[in-house]
C-alpha cells in the first residue's frame, strides 16, 4: 500500500532515563512489529541521551534512532516536531506510538498533520487487524463512558498510548540492537514558541503517581479545611491526597491533586473515593486501581458501580469513625 | 485584538453516567433525555478570550462546526459576551474526523478576515481526542500552545502558562497563534440577562462548504483519515460490598474491620 515499514516508538526521556511510558510502548510496539513480521525501532531526542541506547534495546527495540544534541536537553515543542518529522521522513515506519504526556499530547497531533496522516490519542489497546493489516486502536470516548475502535488509513498511524495501559517487557540486558545517530541540523527559522521557564510547584510528601494508597476528595468535601481530614487518613496510610477535579477549580488542593482524563492517571492499590460521584472523567483515572473505597451519601452514586467496598454516608461522620478505627486496628 | 474561538454543541458530558446510551446501528451516542450542550472546554475558551479581550480590547468571533446546531445552545459564548458567531452547519460537515474539522475551521478562519488568537478547548468531550487546536496551528502554519492556564499579550507577544503534571511552563510566542485553553485558567462565568438579550439580536452567520472554498466532497465523512470500526460501552461487573450499621460510625466501623479481615489495609 506504502512504502511504510515497521513499527516505531518516540521515547521521552527525563533526567537521564526513559520514561515508564516509553517502555509501555516497547512491549506493545514489540507485539506489534512481532505480528507484522517487521521490526521495532525506537527515537530518543534529547541532550547526552545516547547512553540510554541499550536500555532501549533491553525494553524490546531493534534500531534506535539517536537524535543527540546538547540544544535539544530541554523540550521545546517546534523544534521537536522538526526533528521528529526529520527523522521519521528518513525511517518511514508504518506505526508510530507516542505516549499520552504533558508533550505527548501535542506532539503526536502536529507531527501527524505535518506529515499528512492523522492520529488516535490516549489508546487503551492496539492490535493488528488480521485482514487489513491496519491497526485496531482502542480509545476512550465520551469521557469513558464509551470506548471506540479507529483505524487510520493514512500512513503513518500515529498513536499515543495512556499511561499503563500497556505492558512493558521485564527488560532483557542481552539483548542485541543497532543504534544509529541523526544529526539534529537545527534550522532556527523553525522556532516560533519558546518555553522560557519551567516552574515546578512542589507538593509535600508523596506524589500520588507513586503511591500505593489515594486518598482521594470530591466536591462534596467542601472545604481545603475538610482536604485536612484525608490527609490525616492519607498519613496513617502512608499514602497520597487526591481530588477530582472541582475541590482542584476551587483552589482547595493544588491542581497537581487532580485525578482523570485531564489530570493524573494513577493505579495504586488503593483507592479511596470520598465524596467523590464517579463521572466517567474522573473514572478514567482511576479505574486502574486495584481495590476502590468509596464513601458517598448517595446510595446511586456511580462510584459505586466500580467500588469494591463502601459506605452509604456523611463522610463528616464517616471518615473521623473510619480513621479512628483504623488506627486502632493498625497499632494492634 | 481579533479574537477566534473554535467551540461545538455535545451530548452533555456531565449527565449521569447511567444516562449514556449507544445507538450502535448508527455507531452513536446519546444522554437518554438530556438535552446537548456547549462542550465544556470550549466554554473555558470562551473565558479566556472575554479575559483577553477584557485586559486589551477587542471582538470575539465564535465558531461552531456542526449538523442541525441548536440556536439555544451554540448562542451561548455570545450570552457570555462574545461578539459574533460563525456556524458551519451543513450536512456536507456530518461524519468528519479531527483533520477534516480542522481543516473546514481553519477556511472558515481564514475568511472571517484578519485575526491575531485562535483558542480551542483543550480537548472536546465527546472525542477526547485534543487536535483540533494543534491541527489548525499545522493548516496554517500558525505557533501552537497548549493547555494554557494563563493568557497575557503584551507588545503583541503572548506569554502564556502551560500546565504540566509537576507544575506549568512558562511559554512566549509571535501572534498570530493558536492557543487551547485548560480548566486551570478559571471557571466560565454565567451569562447575564444582559448578555441573554444581546445574544437574541445576534443572528449567527451560517457558512456552507463552498462559502468557504471547500467542494461539498472535500469535507466530512469523505475526508476521513480515520475511520470509525466500532463503539461500545465498557462493562464492570464488579459488586460492591457495602458496610453495615446502624449509624455512620458504624458503617465506619464495620468497614475498617472488613478492610482488615480481607487483608486490603
Ligand atoms: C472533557 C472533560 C474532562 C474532565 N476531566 C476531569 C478529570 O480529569 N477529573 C475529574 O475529577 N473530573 C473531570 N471532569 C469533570 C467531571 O465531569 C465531573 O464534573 C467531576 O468529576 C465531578 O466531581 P465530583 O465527583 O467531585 O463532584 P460531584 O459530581 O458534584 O459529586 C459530589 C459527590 O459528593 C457526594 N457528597 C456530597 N456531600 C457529601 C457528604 N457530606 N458525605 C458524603 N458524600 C457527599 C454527592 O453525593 C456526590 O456524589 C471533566 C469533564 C469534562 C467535560
Amino acid at each position: 500500500m506504502s512504502d511504510y515499514e515497521g513499527v516505531a516508538v518516540y521515547c521521552e526521556t527525563k533526567e537521564d532515563k526513559i520514561l515508564p511510558i516509553a517502555a509501555e510502548g516497547l512491549g506493545i510496539g514489540r507485539k506489534l512489529a512481532d505480528t507484522l513480521g517487521q521490526k521495532l525501532s525506537a527515537v530518543i531526542v534529547g541532550g547526552n541521551i545516547s547512553g540510554l541506547a541499550q536500555q532501549i534495546i533491553s525494553c524490546g527495540a531493534d534500531k534506535v534512532y539517536i537524535v543527540d544534541d546538547l540544544q535539544l536537553k530541554d523540550y521545546q515543542a517546534d523544534v521537536y516536531i522538526s526533528v521528529l518529522e526529520k527523522v521519521i521522513k528518513q525511517v518511514k515506519p508504518q506505526i508510530i506510538i507516542m505516549g499520552q504526556t504533558d508533550y505527548g499530547r501535542e506532539l503526536a497531533p502536529r507531527l501527524a498533520f505535518r506529515l499528512g496522516t492523522a492520529a488516535t490519542m490516549d489508546c487503551v489497546d492496539l492490535a493488528i487487524d488480521a485482514e487489513s493489516k491496519r491497526l485496531l486502536q482502542t480509545k476512550p470516548v465520551y469521557g469513558g463512558n464509551a470506548q471506540a475502535v479507529f483505524i487510520t488509513e493514512t500512513d503513518p498511524q500515529v498513536v499515543t498510548i495512556r499511561t499503563k495501559a500497556m505492558e512493558a517487557l521485564t527488560p532483557d540486558t542481552s539483548r542485541k540492537g543497532e543504534s544509529v545517530t541523526i544529526p539534529a541540523d537545527l534550522d532556527a527559522s523553525v522556532i516560533k514558541t519558546k518555553t522560557l521557564e519551567r516552574v515546578v510547584e512542589e507538593v509535600a510528601g508523596i506524589k500520588i503517581e507513586d503511591a500505593q494508597v489515594v486518598v482521594a476528595g470530591g466536591r462534596g468535601i467542601g472545604s481545603a479545611d475538610g482536604f485536612k481530614q484525608l490527609d490525616e487518613l492519607a498519613k496513617l496510610l502512608k499514602g497520597a491526597v487526591g481530588a477530582s477535579r472541582p475541590p482542584c477549580d476551587n483552589g482547595w488542593i493544588p491542581d497537581m491533586a487532580q485525578v482523570g482524563l485531564t489530570g493524573k492517571i494513577i493505579a495504586p492499590e488503593i483507592y479511596i473515593a470520598v465524596a467523590i460521584s464517579g463521572s466517567s472523567q474522573h473514572m478514567s483515572g482511576c479505574s486502574g486501581s486495584k481495590t476502590i473505597i468509596a464513601i458517598n451519601r448517595d446510595k446511586e452514586a456511580n462510584i459505586f458501580r466500580q467500588a469494591r467496598f463502601g459506605v452509604i454516608g456523611d463522610w463528616k461522620k464517616v471518615l473521623p469513625a473510619f480513621t479512628q478505627k483504623l488506627k486502632e486496628l493498625m497499632a494492634s | 485584538m481579533n479574537i477566534i474561538v473554535c467551540v461545538k454543541q455535545v451530548i452533555d458530558p456531565e449527565a449521569p453516567p447511567a444516562s449514556f446510551k449507544i445507538d450502535a446501528a448508527k455507531n452513536r451516542a446519546e444522554m437518554h433525555g438530556v438535552p446537548p450542550v456547549i462542550d465544556p472546554y470550549g466554554e473555558y475558551a470562551v473565558e479566556a478570550g472575554l479575559r483577553v479581550k477584557e485586559a486589551g480590547g477587542g471582538k470575539i468571533t465564535v465558531i461552531s462546526l456542526g449538523v442541525n446546531l441548536l440556536r439555544e445552545v451554540v448562542k451561548k459564548p455570545l450570552a457570555m459576551g462574545a461578539d459574533e458567531l460563525i456556524l458551519l452547519d451543513d450536512e456536507a460537515y456530518a461524519g468528519g474526523d479531527s483533520w477534516s474539522n480542522a481543516y473546514s475551521l481553519a477556511m472558515a478562519i481564514k475568511k472571517a478576515g484578519a485575526f491575531d488568537m485562535i483558542l480551542c478547548g483543550r480537548e472536546a468531550s465527546d472525542t477526547n481526542a485534543g487536535q483540533t487546536g494543534p491541527a489548525i496551528s499545522e493548516i496554517l502554519g500558525l505557533p501552537c500552545i497548549t493547555l494554557a492556564r494563563k493568557i497575557e499579550v503584551k507588545d503583541s507577544q503572548l506569554r502564556i502558562e502551560r500546565v504540566n503534571s509537576s507544575g506549568y511552563d512558562v511559554i512566549e510566542s509571535p501572534l498570530p497563534a493558536v492557543v487551547t485553553v485548560s480548566n486551570e485558567i478559571g471557571q466560565p462565568r454565567y451569562p447575564t440577562v444582559k448578555g441573554i438579550m444581546a445574544a437574541k439580536k445576534i443572528e449567527p452567520v451560517i457558512w456552507k462548504p463552498t462559502d468557504i472554498g471547500i467542494e461539498a466532497a472535500g469535507t466530512g465523512a469523505n475526508t476521513q483519515r480515520t475511520k470509525l470500526r466500532k463503539l461500545f460501552q465498557p462493562v464492570y461487573e464488579g459488586k460492591c460490598d457495602f458496610a453495615a450499621g446502624d449509624s455512620p460510625e458504624e458503617m465506619a466501623v464495620d468497614l475498617a474491620v472488613k478492610l482488615r479481615q480481607a487483608k486490603v489495609l
